[in-house]
């Protein structure tokens, strides 16, 4: 069949292309631009070539960040995943408890992050907060301000009692498409609950759940807000996720060559690892 | 294998059930005789598929109770009753390939392999997978899916029943025949009682010794496809049963005659006078194209040629009416009258059967 060629159509989507650039490829150019480039000031750039990110991959400091960041995305998603699952399994399935439990869900996914890290800010002090009250009370020596295993508990908790119901939901999603008929052969062929887990709701909810692992991977191997308004890093550097570390480094020490690099390099690891995630779950899906 | 009885049988899906409409099965005392091959026949939402389900135990009825042989099974769950069903649209799991598809129930009643292994080749033999066993069962053809759906009913050799709710709807046609051969045999070599429930009679009549006609959630008859044939007790099994199905036409009954649109038909036998709504039931199979002044009088409308005999299709009265002309008879110039054959015409009143005078039926 033949197509009518017309050239001049692309001029439909100069704007597009105008706008795109101008908030989001110009910007990137930039980071680009400073992560080759060095300067004394006077804006004086000279060329530095890969020099930053060299020093960027040589830094002891970023490298532990990393580490932390690796530990704590890894912590939350056996966490997170397997407890949505399980909370999505016991949600109800219809009814006037179901709207009730979605919009129970649905509501710390509302708060703002700012928000949230204030909440638990508030939530866990030794002095004023009900949690950080209580626990002093019942005698368990808890200061997340002082203690970094504290500080990473208080983290992780408030990361799991953020994100959570994300994935509980995207499960019920993938739960609720689930025809009876599979419940009933299922009974009929006397499968066992865990038989009727493994074979019929995993099965079905591995769409969902590829979603729900990238979304949770990148939110929390992003994470910035939150333990910045709790912890602000600390104690130490305990709690200094990558973002945390960037930011000090661009907008603290206002080292604009390294942290360009460094917010590039930061981006590659991000997609790297989220190809990984999505290569392992869609071969699993096809193989299994 | 087993007898199963419903007691006082009732489902309603309704919380508090008042009238009679309320209900999706009307009570009922039905038995299921140990290795029947029973034929559940009826239209599109009569009941037939919640009768299945309550003897599977994937609904609990709201009264009577379900007896497999002498227990009482009512509340038992699905799982205990070790009882097989296949749905109308295919189950299959996923993940997994055929062969594991195949042996799921057997491994979950925890035989061991070397039983399994020899189970799943003779079922995969029979549904005709042999060669795709250990292919996965994602992506497999709704055809094929259903087979395998098939396959797992028939897998396990130990139950007590095996209930079909329409099987075969997605399986092209010939494919159909076949199976429903295999599920035949199957019947014959391990006598399991099997419930198959169906709207299409060409499939009740060939699989089944009994055929249970189900009517807005009522039991109307069950019988052999024969006495189904010639005598319905109900103007639907008359309807339902046969092609086409019975004739049934509004009459006024005096004892042995019956008045119908102007003309006069002699029966077999003399009724008693009875309130409610009067009709001869006659299948186009007993009734004789005419020209004269004897019988009913009869316009025809259409003639059709189906082979080994023809329909004409035309009316007496107001009412629609089919006579069946075997080959090779003729149809007589100017017939204008349907004579009855008065042993196989049946009197209903409001729908169901009523025998002749007791004192006719004694001489």
């Amino acid at each position: 069949m033949d197509k009518p060629v017309n050239n001049r159509a692309w001029f439909l989507v100069l704007p597009v292309l105008l706008l795109v650039a101008f908030s989001a490829v110009l910007p990137l150019m930039t980071v680009v631009n400073y992560a080759v480039q060095d300067t004394f000031g006077n804006n004086q750039f000279f060329w530095a070539g890969l020099e930053w990110f060299q020093d960027v991959i040589d830094s002891d400091r970023i490298r532990a960040a990393l580490g932390r960041q690796i530990l704590f995305s890894a912590i939350i998603l056996a966490i997170e995943i397997p407890l949505g699952i399980f909370i999505a399994l016991n949600m109800p399935k219809k009814g006037a408890w179901a709207s009730f439990c979605l919009v129970l869900m649905a509501l710390p996914l509302l708060i703002p992050w700012n928000v949230v890290g204030t909440i638990w800010q508030v939530f866990g002090r030794v002095d004023i907060g009900l949690l950080g009250h209580t626990l002093a009370k019942l005698g368990i020596d808890y200061n997340y301000v002082n203690d970094a295993l504290d500080a990473w508990v208080t983290i992780i908790v408030m990361d799991v009692w953020h994100w959570t119901s994300l994935v509980a939901l995207l499960c019920y999603a993938g739960l609720q498409s689930i025809p009876d008929a599979y419940y009933q052969a299922a009974k009929i062929d006397q499968a066992s609950r865990w038989k009727v887990f493994r074979y019929i709701e995993l099965p079905k909810m591995q769409g969902v759940l590829l979603i729900a692992v990238l979304l949770r991977f990148m939110d929390s191997f992003m994470i910035y807000t939150e333990p910045f308004v709790v912890t602000g890093g600390g104690p130490g550097n305990a709690t200094t996720f990558l973002s945390i570390d960037l930011v000090k480094m661009a907008v603290g020490q206002f080292d604009l060559g390294p942290a360009a690099a460094f917010s590039l390099i930061y981006f590659l690891v991000i997609l790297l690892i989220s190809f990984v995630f999505y290569t392992v779950m869609t071969k699993e899906q096809e193989t299994l | 294998m087993t007898k199963i009885t419903l007691e006082n049988l009732a489902h309603s899906y309704l919380p508090n059930p008042t009238k009679d409409s309320d209900y999706a099965l009307k009570p009922m005392t039905m038995t299921w005789q140990d290795g029947g091959a029973y034929a559940l026949l009826g239209s599109s939402g009569c009941g037939k598929s919640t009768l299945l389900n309550i003897i599977s135990g994937l609904l609990v009825p709201s009264q009577g109770r379900i007896l497999f042989g002498d227990r009482d099974v009512t509340s038992l769950p699905t799982a205990d009753r070790n009882i097989a069903q296949v749905f109308q649209f295919p189950v299959v799991y996923d993940t997994m390939s055929v062969r594991d598809n195949l042996a799921f129930p057997l491994r979950n009643r925890g035989m061991t392999e070397t039983e399994v292994a020899q189970r799943v080749a003779q079922v995969a033999e029979m549904i005709g997978m042999a060669d795709t066993l250990d292919r996965r069962a994602r992506g497999l053809t709704a055809d094929a899916k259903q087979k395998i759906s098939l396959g797992r009913g028939m897998v396990r050799q130990d139950v007590n029943a095996i209930l079909f709710d329409e099987p075969l709807t997605v399986i092209d046609p010939h494919m159909k025949w076949e199976l429903r051969t295999q599920l035949k045999d199957l019947h014959r070599q391990f006598g399991h009682t099997m419930i198959y429930v169906t709207h299409d009679q060409t499939e009740a009549l060939t699989f089944a010794d009994q055929v249970v006609v189900m009517y807005d959630g009522r039991v109307v008859q069950a019988g052999t496809p024969q006495a189904l044939f010639d005598a319905p007790e109900h103007t639907f099994v008359g309807y339902f049963i046969g092609s086409p199905g019975m004739n049934v036409i509004d009459a006024r009954i005096e004892g042995a005659t019956a008045h119908v649109a102007g003309g006069q038909v002699r029966l077999a036998h003399g009724y008693d006078a009875h309130p409610g709504k009067v009709q001869l039931g006659i299948r186009p199979e007993f009734l004789r194209i005419a020209a004269g002044d004897e019988g009913l009088p009869f316009t025809i409308r259409r003639i059709e040629d189906v082979g080994h005999h023809r329909i004409l299709r035309g009316r007496v009265g107001d009412t629609e009416v089919n006579v069946i002309v075997p080959e090779g008879q003729p149809i007589p110039e100017g017939a204008n009258r349907v004579i009855p054959d008065p042993a196989h015409t049946h009197v209903y009143v409001d729908d169901w059967r009523v025998a002749p005078r007791a004192s006719e039926r004694a001489a």
